[in-house]
């Protein structure tokens, strides 16, 4: 896999915040039934993580878990290590109903580090960008610009975000144009 | 003459002195001054023409309601017209200019329409210009449009770059005047989060113009403190330059801020237009002066009285060394005072009340300044300047009493307050007899998603003229909304505001009384779209009875001021005239926004390379830097053809297609869609999508299927996989991606919720590159990894393998009749694959391929395409693809509506080939044959469509296909195709597919 490059193959841009593509991101799609114990000792097997609850994003050493919807979760681990993972997971889930498929290359990862990183989303989400309205632990589906985009602080300064792969260009560039000079709204800061 | 005084002037720093531009002349002014502060104090007074007479116009307001003094400001990419001279801040270098005239400002030839005024009175055009029907398009409107109308769009794209900001909060304070800050300081100190938003530079309002006093001290410093205590809470924000545009539904405030315009060209973006969703919003958004209905009132000069104040204290700038000041109101006696302390002369102040016993008039009398009750102004002298006034009495028709020399008049007809924001969802008002005035009804506000009102209208927006009412509104608004999300103020009051006692005012629509028709039509209601009483008067004689037709009628309030100063006084009028009560005339509709805001700030980051997200596959660098001459597709972009050094578009097409099919061409198919569908009920599920039988299909076959509407209609195809007993990857058009797997969502979760069906959307996963072509196979076996043999991999079957090791999956489908592998390997090596193909086809004559070459191809075997040969209204059966609709099957989407009568008419157009007669001439796309009989209606009887039309390098030959009136039974006829230029193109009925019937060039 020494050929494989993410979609803008770890540029980055110092702006008000910095910009960086997190390269190749092991990335599982997981539907199924969250209130199925298989399930949740298949995740747990996974990610190290217990079921989040909705909109939460649970961190462990292994990886994360983040909730997409009432019977999707997304799975974030090593990039190397997905086919084992989905392997695992298939096998584990063999007697559930459920889907477990690699979206790593679909998406692209960006991660917006500096302390107006909730300013420039706010730029470009409708959601609440607050303190309360985005905590640590939450991940949000909603949308950068004109495009689908999920994301979720780290910490206060950090945010990680994902989008589809096709359009990573353009939401690298919609980071980068936020974060110019002299466009801080100071809001949060 | 207007001039700058020796001092004073709060908003202005005398110390840096500020270089502009105005009509090419050079004017200095100070670093605060707006442009009609600038322009006053170099003592020019005319700042525009009126739009349809072009009467000379002066500054009228000081404030974002200003009618007349409207300019065009900067140059090129920054020109932009329209931009109110009294809220433009100047800056070193600002170049502007006044509009609507030829060839001066000073001398204007349209002004010959003011002497022709009594041929364009209300809604001329619509009587004036009747006959000829001819004469209006193509001679009578280019000449009103060249001679009307104010600014002038501007020609260069737009240098600014603009941005929108998304804030969630608890309270909204749309205004900073004392009433604004008491309220956010009451709902900040309660807990609440606050954003209060000031559209001027400064805070305070009219307060500190007006001398009001707040505990006692000066309004001023109690700003000051208040500002201080605001600044100090950590859930407050405040903002100024910003201003509240917009109440929708829900809690939705658009505030518009300002960012550069005061500063000229600069870093970062020059405005940003905030999306705001707020809990409860509070209007303390002040009132408008209204103007007096004199003759003359719009001569250059004549302004309200509060502006000519604002100007003296705001700006340290004299209006004129003698002004009149009219007023129907004690307010307008402040202006008076102001201007007697800052050591200039008022004649006289003209006051049609009777009893003048207010606290102002009696200290303006103590002044020695001379007061005339019971009178008016009879008309205003002067061209491009005021010179006199003529007194006359209220009561009577205008009879000169006597002539009143001056420079200029401030007038007052009484205050309206700024309703709009409360009104812009749906907040109801109540005339206010004693004041004259709409105010809020605080028992019909906006009601939000549960039932409350969510706007609440504070100080003098809710009508409190007097500061101290004003003061303890705002408090009290404060209260109310902190409560009313959720928190507890504490018990305190209201610090307490004092200012003079005043007495009532005196409604006064007309004046005088009496004023003749000659007057009336002199007498200006809506400045910027220069309506008169007499308009009003003749719109109500003819039978205009509604406001809003009057409106429209007479064009007032339709500028770009929406009538801020026009409003109340014309509808004052039309009651007057049609003998009814204010109320019952009622008010025009106030919508968003508030006040002009910028194309640009609307579109905010969406242009230059943030115009529109482009999808880019995993080559698509590679395939620009190679040529490829892209055409959009869907959200993505795709290479028609990739042209070599100086070859035209259709030669590197041609040169494609013969590569191909003798050779091997190479393409990126990554923009087709790919949708994984699992689960035990996943066969039985796209046996309902599909039209044909997708259930039987064995693990590691494809089978190709048609999606349709619920009516029917051809929406989709793609070849479907099965990869697992449990599991399906269908494919989908380039553009059905998103919307089929919404489509497939939707029944999911609507309609057969029970069924055990997963679906994901991988299409962004893989890079799918097809490799096609009579050497295909050579190539991949060179790559090397699996077996590509036709024994190993038939057709229409796949397998995943490793191919130049790399993780692949072969599909054997072909859409170009040839030998044909396409292949899905991860999208983050699809670059990697595509070189390694490129390099080992080298020796096998592979070049690349574009969409154009993907098309003709696909027409010479008879291929359909979604959006080609389908439009909404064709159904498979109109395609004769009836070997891929299932009669096995139950049901399937469409299957009740393909049954209907018109589906199964037998008159429906079908599809066939079509072969011209004369093998170069190419039909063009979309062309109808006819059958040479006509219509009632003198139309050619249509029978039939071409939906694909191409040059067929492969066969040397134009080739189309087409629907057409029974075509499957009339193979070898020849129909006619008339063409634009008057020729008609011959083509004869055959067969759709052109090229290798029995597929064997494909199965090998």
């Amino acid at each position: 896999m020494s050929n494989a490059v993410s979609a803008m193959n770890g540029a980055s841009f110092k702006g008000s915040v910095t910009i960086k593509d997190t390269g190749l991101q092991g990335m599982i799609t997981l539907r199924g039934d969250f209130k199925s114990a298989v399930v949740a000792k298949a995740l747990k097997t996974a990610t190290g993580t217990a079921m989040p609850e909705t909109g939460q994003i649970l961190h462990s050493a292994k990886g994360s878990a983040a909730w997409m919807s009432p019977d999707e979760l997304l799975l974030l681990v090593d990039y190397t290590k997905v086919d084992a993972i989905i392997a695992k997971l298939d096998k584990a889930l063999s007697g559930e109903h459920a889907l477990v498929i690699n979206v790593s290359d679909a998406r692209a990862m960006f991660e917006i580090k500096g302390a107006a990183t909730r300013d420039i989303l706010a730029k470009g989400s409708p959601a609440d960008m607050s303190k309360e309205g985005l905590p640590v632990g939450v991940m949000r589906r909603s949308r950068l610009g004109q495009l689908a985009v999920a994301f979720w602080m780290d910490d206060e300064k950090t945010a990680h975000m994902v989008c589809f792969r096709s359009v990573g260009e353009h939401v690298f560039m919609w980071l980068k144009n936020a974060s110019e000079k002299g466009s801080l709204p100071k809001y949060y800061t | 003459m207007s001039t700058r005084l020796q001092s004073g002037g709060r908003l202005i720093d005398r110390t840096k002195q500020i270089e502009f531009n105005w009509n090419g002349k050079r004017l200095n002014g100070f670093q605060g001054d707006t442009l009609a502060s600038a322009l006053l104090a170099n003592d020019q007074m005319l700042m525009g023409r009126s739009f349809k007479y072009h009467r000379p116009r002066g500054v009228v307001a000081a404030g974002p309601e200003e009618p007349n003094a409207l300019m065009g400001t900067g140059e090129d990419g920054r020109f932009e017209p329209n931009q109110r001279a009294t809220t433009t801040e100047i800056y070193q270098g600002l170049k502007s200019h006044s509009q609507n005239h030829w060839p001066s400002l000073e001398f204007d030839v349209g002004a010959i329409n003011t002497k022709l005024s009594r041929f364009f009175p209300a809604g001329f055009y619509y009587k004036t210009f009747m006959a000829p029907s001819f004469a209006w398009k193509h001679v009578f409107e280019p000449i009103i449009r060249k001679s009307a109308g104010l600014g002038k769009a501007p020609t260069h794209k737009d240098e600014d770059s603009y941005e929108y900001f998304y804030a969630h909060v608890d309270v909204v304070v749309a205004g900073g005047g004392i009433a604004g800050l008491q309220a956010a300081l009451t709902a900040g100190q309660a807990g609440a989060t606050v954003l209060l938003m000031e559209q001027a530079v400064d805070y305070g309002g009219r307060a500190i113009t007006d001398g009001v006093t707040i505990g006692g001290k000066p309004a001023a410093a109690w700003i000051k403190s208040t500002l201080a205590a605001l600044k100090k809470l950590p859930n407050v924000q405040m903002r100024t330059r910003m201003m509240a545009a917009g109440v929708y539904d829900h809690g939705y405030l658009l505030g518009y801020e300002r960012l550069t315009d005061h500063m000229g060209p600069s870093d970062g973006p020059r405005q940003r237009l905030w999306r705001i969703r707020a809990k409860r919003i509070v209007t303390a958004t002040g009132a408008i002066e209204r103007p007096l209905s004199f003759a003359g009132n719009d001569i250059p000069g004549v302004m309200l009285a509060g502006a000519v104040r604002d100007y003296i204290a705001d700006y340290g700038v004299s209006v004129g060394d003698r002004t009149v000041v009219v007023t129907n109101n004690d307010d307008g006696y402040r202006t008076a005072i102001a201007l007697h302390e800052a050591g200039l002369n008022v004649p006289c102040i003209i006051d049609p009340r009777g009893d003048l016993d207010g606290e102002l008039p009696a200290k303006a009398i103590a002044l020695g300044i001379r007061v005339e009750n019971k009178s008016a102004i009879g008309k205003v002298k002067g061209g491009k300047r005021v010179e006199a006034v003529t007194l006359c009495a209220q009561a009577g028709e205008g009879a000169t009493l006597e002539e009143i020399k001056c420079d200029a008049v401030a007038m007052s007809g009484g205050w309206s307050p700024v309703v709009h924001l409360w009104s812009h969802c749906g907040g109801k008002l109540n005339w206010d007899a004693d004041t004259a005035m709409f105010r809020p009804d605080p028992a019909r506000p906006p009601l939000g998603a549960d039932g409350t009102g969510f706007v609440i209208a504070t100080g003098t927006a809710n009508g409190h003229l007097d500061a101290a009412a004003a003061l303890k509104d705002g408090h009290a608004a404060g209260m109310t909304a902190a409560k009313e999300v959720g928190y507890k103020p504490a018990r305190a009051a209201a610090p307490l505001a004092a200012s003079e006692r005043e007495a009532a005012m005196m409604p006064v629509w007309s004046m005088p009384q009496g004023a003749s028709y000659e007057l009336k039509s002199k007498t200006f209601l809506d400045y910027q779209n220069d309506v008169k009483v007499s308009d009003v008067r003749l719109a109500a004689q003819e039978g205009y009875e509604s406001v809003e037709h009057t409106k429209r009628y007479t064009t007032l309030g339709m500028a770009t001021d929406q009538g801020k100063l026009s409003n109340i006084n014309g509808l004052a009028v039309l009651a007057d005239s049609l003998n009814a009560d204010i109320p019952n005339v009622g008010t025009t509709t106030f919508r968003p926004p508030y006040h002009p805001i910028s194309l640009g700030s609307i579109a905010g980051d969406a242009h230059n390379e943030l115009f529109k997200p482009i999808r880019k596959t995993p080559m698509h660098q590679w395939i620009d830097e190679n040529g490829g001459d892209w055409e959009p597709v869907a959200d993505w972009r795709r290479p028609y053809c990739y042209k070599q050094g100086s070859e035209s578009v259709e030669d590197a097409v041609t040169r494609e297609i013969l590569n191909t099919r003798e050779n091997c061409g190479l393409l990126d198919a990554s923009t087709l869609g790919k949708i994984i569908v699992k689960g035990p009920d996943a066969g039985k599920f796209l046996d309902m999508m599909y039209t044909n039988m997708m259930s039987t299909l064995k693990v590691g076959h494809c089978r190709y299927g048609l999606m349709c509407s619920e009516n029917g209609f051809l929406s989709d195809d793609g070849v479907v996989a099965r990869l697992d007993e449990n599991t399906f990857l269908c494919h989908t058009t380039s553009g059905g991606s998103d919307r089929i797997h919404a489509h497939m969502e939707e029944w999911l979760q609507t309609e057969w919720w029970d069924w055990k069906v997963y679906t994901a959307n991988t299409t962004e996963q893989y890079a799918q590159i097809a490799v096609v072509g009579p050497n295909a196979r050579k190539v991949l076996e060179k790559l090397g990894g699996m077996d590509v043999s036709a024994e190993a991999l038939p057709f229409m079957t796949f397998k995943d393998g490793e191919l130049g090791g790399i993780k692949a999956r072969p599909y054997r489908i072909s859409f170009s009749g040839e030998l044909s592998y396409e292949i899905a390997v991860p999208a983050s090596q699809g670059q990697a694959f595509w070189d390694m193909c490129m390099e080992a086809g080298k020796e096998f004559g592979i070049q690349p391929y574009g969409t154009e070459c993907l098309h003709v191809m696909r027409a010479e075997k008879g291929f359909i395409m979604i959006g080609d040969e389908t439009d909404g209204t064709v159904i498979p059966q109109d395609l004769g693809l009836n070997w891929a609709i299932s009669k096995k099957k139950e049901d399937f989407l469409g299957k009740r509506g393909q049954q209907r009568s018109h589906m199964t008419d037998p008159n429906r157009w079908k599809l066939v080939g079509l072969k011209t007669v004369d093998p170069a001439k190419v039909i063009p796309d979309g062309a109808y044959a006819v059958d040479g009989t006509m219509r009632e209606n003198g139309m050619h009887n249509m029978i039939g469509r071409v939906t694909s039309t191409y040059f067929s390098p492969t066969l040397n030959h134009s080739i189309a296909m087409g629907l057409v009136l029974n075509g499957p039974d009339r193979m070898g006829e020849v129909i006619d195709f008339p063409t634009i230029g008057g020729e008609s193109i011959k083509a004869e009925i055959c067969d759709p597919v052109f090229l290798d019937k029995e597929g064997a060039r494909q199965n090998v």
